[in-house]
């Protein structure tokens, strides 16, 4: 089986977020960057698939070589190849649209991808990937089992989950749940060692498309301070509640 | 020239959020000068729709069971009859799970979080949250068909009477590979999705033992019940109960946090509820930086008292 798995280099989660050039870019300096929660999680059931199914991964990013890192991170935790297209990323249509062209060559049976990135929170890369490979797709998936190129999976729901079956081809947007916590990889030294020897391919995008661009940023407005109400006079925020703030 | 939108129905009845989505395609409607058009699944009592200013109702009723491939499908098919240029879907999650896909069938540029109406129709321009609520990012559209994912209780059921015509709706589908084998759900519970009010705990409960009172406030308040990471991680509850940046995002009318510190991580994720209240032990708690209200207190303490005064408020107001 051969696994992509999609890499999304975003801000670490206790990032403040700034922008400049009036509000119009992300300032990423000073910014500590990760991959993606939702595709550590995926990259961690893959290297299952590869330790006890023999699947060969392949891990892909796209955008500029300061996403490299984060893939060199990726290798030293046991992906086999990385790939970084060369490309800026307007938006969640322009990533897909990269990350098809790649996969159309590689003939990957299964590609896993996050739920959502924490940077944009698009969740949408990738279904239109699945949508542009005519492949299945599963989002918010929690469990993944492949036997030969039969796929059972659960996807969580608004209030439970739900188990599919489905085949090979897949795209998957995948959460925690898929593997858990505790089973999250740090790379020790030696996989950081025979990561610097794993290949690192720079591919130039073929084809380029973008339907949406971001215009400006905005800072949530800042907040009036708490009112603080006493421990033994809880009428009173029944009452702030009631009157004031017409939540209850 | 239309607008459509997705109205998301469970067992014939139209979720709260699928009444919003219409709300604001109405809106939207409105703005452009010309007609709301909502496609459904096997909705066969569409008089809801009329409360909330739905034209006309393509009801779909030769699919059973939900699947995303083919309902973005049917979705694109009722869009091309209606000659849309707007396409609205709400936060729920089948329609976070339909929209790329349908925002590919249709060449469609698509914003999801979308949480104000555009601010202009030529650029077509939306306001959306970014960076798990730490920031706004406004996006302009470029493509004929423009597809918005609204956040829930952004914009609020607005009612506006309209006739609702119904019509029904075979769209030509193909068949798929992907089937549901089983559906686990607890149908009398309220959902973090579809929930106005959350009750939400964290560490400081001390252990799972301790969740009934939690469980009984959010009784009383109609409220669904969220954790922060490291509870859901000690198996004290569920994982589909873990809200902030790395869990469910959370955007209700009211989140209550009863012995959550208020990490960034677990702010970020609930940044968009309108009105926060936290209780906590700790006066220097991060979350009371964050909240609108209050109680600095022994949650052990606290919780059931409020509980007992909220009952006799609920009876008083009931
Ligand atoms: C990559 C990453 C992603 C993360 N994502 C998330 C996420 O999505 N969601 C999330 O929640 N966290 C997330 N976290 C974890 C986050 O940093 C915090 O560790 C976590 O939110 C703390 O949970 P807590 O507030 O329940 O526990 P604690 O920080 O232990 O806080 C417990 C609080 O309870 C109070 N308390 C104690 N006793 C009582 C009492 N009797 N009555 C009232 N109050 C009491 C204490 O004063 C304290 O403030 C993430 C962390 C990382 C590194
Ligand atoms: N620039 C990128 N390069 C590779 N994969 C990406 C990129 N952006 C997003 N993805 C993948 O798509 C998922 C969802 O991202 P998004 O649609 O932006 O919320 C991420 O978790 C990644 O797996």
């Amino acid at each position: 089986m051969k696994i992509l798995v999609c890499i999304s280099h975003v801000p670490d989660t206790t990032s403040k977020i700034n922008f400049t050039d009036e509000n119009s870019k992300f300032e990423s300096n000073g910014v500590q960057f990760v991959i993606n929660p939702n595709d550590e999680f995926g990259l961690t059931r893959a290297m299952w698939f590869k330790e006890k199914q023999n699947a060969s991964i392949d891990v892909i990013s796209v955008g500029g070589p300061e996403t490299e890192p984060t893939l060199r991170k990726a290798l030293a935790i046991g992906a086999d190849t990385a790939i970084r297209v060369n490309a800026s990323t307007p938006d969640g249509l322009s990533v897909a649209t990269h990350l098809a062209d790649v996969a159309k060559k590689g003939s990957y049976n299964l590609i896993i991808a996050g739920r959502e990135s924490i940077d944009y929170n698009g969740g949408m890369v990738p279904g239109m990937l699945a949508a542009m490979l005519n492949a299945n797709f599963v989002t918010n998936c929690i469990s993944l089992e492949i036997e030969g190129t039969s796929v059972t999976a659960i996807r969580e729901i608004d209030g439970g989950k739900e188990t599919l079956s489905t085949i090979l081809p897949l795209v998957i947007g995948g959460q925690k749940g898929l593997v858990e916590e505790s089973d999250l990889r740090i790379p020790n030294m030696r996989g950081i060692m025979m990561a610097r020897k794993k290949p690192l391919k720079v591919v130039e995008p073929e084809s380029d498309n973008s339907a949406t661009s971001s215009v400006s940023f905005e800072k949530p407005a800042p907040r009036g301070a708490v009112k603080l109400v006493e421990a033994n006079n809880i009428d009173e925020l029944i009452s702030l509640l009631h009157n004031e703030a017409k939540v209850i | 020239m239309s607008v459509l939108v997705y109205t998301e129905s469970h067992q014939g009845n139209f979720k709260k959020a699928a009444l919003e989505a219409a709300s604001y395609g109405k809106a939207v409607a409105e703005a452009m000068g010309t007609t709301l058009t909502a496609v459904t699944f096997k909705a066969n009592d569409a008089s809801k729709l009329k409360e909330y200013g739905v034209d006309k109702v393509l009801n779909i009723e030769s699919i059973n069971d939900f699947n995303a491939i083919i309902y973005a499908d049917a979705i694109k098919q009722a869009a091309e009859k209606e000659n849309t240029t707007v396409v609205i879907l709400s936060a729920s999650a089948d329609s976070k799970y339909i929209a790329p896909l349908l925002a590919i069938n249709l060449n469609a540029g698509y914003v999801s979080n979308v949480v104000t109406t555009p601010s202009s129709l030529n650029p077509f321009t939306v306001k959306h949250t970014a960076f798990t609520n730490k920031a706004f990012c406004n996006t302009e559209i470029s493509t004929t068909i423009k597809i918005v994912g609204v956040s829930n209780n952004s914009f609020g059921l607005v009612e506006k009477t309209a006739s609702a015509q119904m019509e029904v709706f075979s769209p030509i589908l193909a068949e798929s590979s992907t089937i549901v084998t089983s559906i686990d759900k607890a149908n009398d519970k309220v959902t973090i999705a579809d929930a106005e009010v959350v009750v939400s705990a964290g560490r400081g409960l001390k252990g799972p033992e301790n969740w009934g009172m939690i469980e009984e406030l959010a009784e009383v308040l109609g409220a669904a019940t969220a954790c922060s990471k490291p509870v859901s991680d000690l198996g004290w509850r569920p994982h589909s109960e873990h809200v902030g940046q790395t869990g469910k995002p959370v955007a209700t009318n009211l989140y209550i946090a009863i012995g959550i510190s208020g990490a960034i991580q677990h702010l970020a994720g609930i940044n968009a509820s309108k009105i926060k209240v936290v209780i906590n032990t700790d006066a220097e708690a991060p979350f009371f930086k964050a909240a609108d209200y209050g109680i600095v207190g022994d949650a052990f303490e606290v919780v059931p008292k409020l509980i007992e005064k909220l009952k006799v408020f609920k009876a008083k107001n009931a």
